[in-house]
């Protein structure tokens, strides 16, 4: 799905956030991406996005080398990739049916088709009904689940998400990283940045850290419950 | 097809909407485009009002025809005939020496002056009143050429000089009409231009969402379009409205002048097509200039 052979990303202004970055992620595979602030995480990310260009290396996504992917093309490549913010982005000026409407409708799909995916995708979020509510009446938690629903309404094969939990407490980020692990189990890539460890360990998949921009450890752990835990169960287990 | 074209009347409305939120702004923008594009519109109406009124004038000349003296007052009546029998001529009317004396005394108030003449020094006249169709300068040259070979005929009068040197004016005011319309326009461009670009500026952070979500260049352009077409819109039924007044309020003296001079005469207001280009051309403007605002600038927004 995703493929990083010997890619080096220097900004502008000499900082070189990524260092001969080689790494393989299958189709439907669900990748923590670790490190500090700073490791060249989000550098990452934006290079999978086509935010950022690879100053040096090849950067295959989805089957495609985005070397070759032209100005005028970046928009549709973008279409088959969710992305999810540690800020949200969502349009602060319109309800919540219409910040996850906005994938469709950039697409053209058809009114009537719109308005059942929304629903759908905000019923995986849980925020079905909430779709005439306006972002700052949400809570934070659900200011991010919504865009989580806005990431995935148009059911991209590929989900990034930037430090998604940066902002929410424990039991909400347990929440929103299960919401991400439903969607894996059926089949989309998902990629996560985040540096927070201790949900990290929670959740039974591969993980790729990053020291200082150069990948430094690969690890798939296995938790001693096995990979599908009930979060509930585990809020539980943490408060005796 | 349906959705494409449910998206661009939503955007449409939507971006009307998104002016009505900031309707002082967006007045204002309207005015100044309503004052550049009533500018022109204005002295396009003075122009084709002054067309119409020496066009009325034209069709008003006479030609005064002078016989040579002596010439008989049968003589006279003959040629009257010839020149009435003419296709391009309407109307002729003799008026023999002695009437013309009789006439001369009656209003001069030289009266008893003239009685001390021992012969009348007047000649016989003709004047004939061009067809209206043949009522352009140039057939009335023609026409008083034509007169001019006639036998007996003195001197031929026709003075179409003023009417051409008021339609060289006129011309020439046309000319500087096209000028400024192309000027005015420019500073149509112009400010459609630059109150598009401060909306880019504002709405920065939803530019770079739109991009993030797989916004084209196109989509992202689109409301911004509308909103030029808005702003194009509403600036011409303001210049419409403006020169609507203008006229309105300039009808009623502009009528006693023409009274004073005895004529009919009574301006007209834009006419429907007129006004219909008026508005098409106040929406082209918009939309070019939000056009070339929009491509400058959402290319330089991209998200990090």
């Amino acid at each position: 799905m995703i493929r990083f052979a010997h890619v080096f990303k220097r900004y502008p202004n000499g900082r070189e956030a990524l260092r001969d970055v080689t790494l393989d992620i299958a189709s439907g595979e669900m990748v923590f991406i670790t490190g500090h602030s700073g490791a060249g995480k989000s550098s990452l990310l934006k290079l999978i996005a086509l935010i950022e260009r690879p100053t040096r290396g090849q950067l295959f996504v989805n089957g495609q080398n985005v070397a070759g992917v032209k100005r005028s093309k970046i928009p549709a490549f973008r279409r088959q990739i969710g992305m999810v913010f540690q800020d949200h982005k969502l349009l602060y000026d319109r309800t919540v049916f219409d910040n996850v409407a906005l994938p469709l409708i950039i697409a053209g799909v058809r009114t009537k088709e719109i308005g059942k995916r929304v629903r759908a995708a905000l019923d995986q979020v849980g925020l079905l009904g909430r779709e005439q509510a306006v972002p700052l009446e949400l809570s934070t938690g659900e200011q991010q689940r919504v865009g989580i629903a806005r990431a995935v309404v148009s059911k991209p094969p590929l989900l990034i998400a930037d430090e998604p939990t940066g902002n929410l407490d424990p039991e909400l980020s347990l929440e929103v990283m299960n919401i991400f692990r439903r969607f894996n189990e059926v089949g989309v890539t998902v990629l996560i940045a985040s540096h927070d460890l201790y949900l990290l360990e929670r959740f039974p998949v591969r993980r790729v850290r990053l020291e200082e921009g150069r990948v430094v450890d690969e690890a798939t752990e296995l938790t001693a419950d096995g990979p599908l835990l009930d979060p509930r169960k585990l809020l539980e287990r943490e408060r005796e | 097809m349906t959705a494409w074209l449910t998206r661009h009347i939503q955007t449409l409305i939507g971006s009307l909407g998104r002016l009505s939120k900031q309707k002082l702004a967006t007045f204002l923008t309207m005015l100044v485009i309503g004052i550049a594009l009533a500018l022109p519109a204005c002295l396009h109406v003075v122009i084709s009002n002054a067309q119409r009124a020496t066009g009325a004038w034209s069709r008003a000349l006479d030609i005064s025809v002078f016989l040579k003296r002596p010439t008989s007052v049968e003589e006279a009546r003959q040629i009257a005939d010839r020149i009435g029998k003419r296709r391009d001529v309407a109307e002729v009317e003799l008026i023999t020496a002695e009437d013309g004396l009789k006439e001369f005394k009656r209003d001069s108030g030289f009266g008893e002056v003239l009685d001390a003449l021992n012969e009348n020094p007047l000649p016989h006249t003709i004047v004939v009143r061009p067809a209206p169709d043949y009522a352009s300068a140039e057939h009335l040259a023609s026409l008083a050429e034509s007169i001019r070979e006639l036998p007996s005929v003195d001197i031929v009068q026709l003075d179409t000089g003023w009417v051409e040197r008021l339609n060289a004016i006129l011309t020439a005011v046309d000319r500087a009409v096209v000028i400024a319309t192309a000027v005015l326009a420019l500073g149509v461009l112009v400010i459609v231009g630059n109150t598009i670009r401060l909306d880019i500026q504002n709405r920065r952070p939803e530019i770079e969402v739109v991009k993030l979500v797989g916004g084209s260049d196109a989509f992202v352009r689109r409301p911004f379009l509308y909103s030029g077409v808005w702003y194009g819109l509403g600036g011409a039924v303001l210049a419409w409205v403006i020169t609507s007044l203008a006229v309105a309020a300039l009808k009623a003296p502009i009528g006693r002048i023409a009274a004073l001079y005895g004529s009919q005469f009574e301006v007209t207001a834009l006419g429907l097509a007129d006004a219909g280009r008026l508005l098409l051309t106040g929406v082209a403007l918009g939309w070019l200039g939000s056009f070339i605002s929009a491509s400058r600038h959402l290319r330089q927004i991209e998200p990090s």
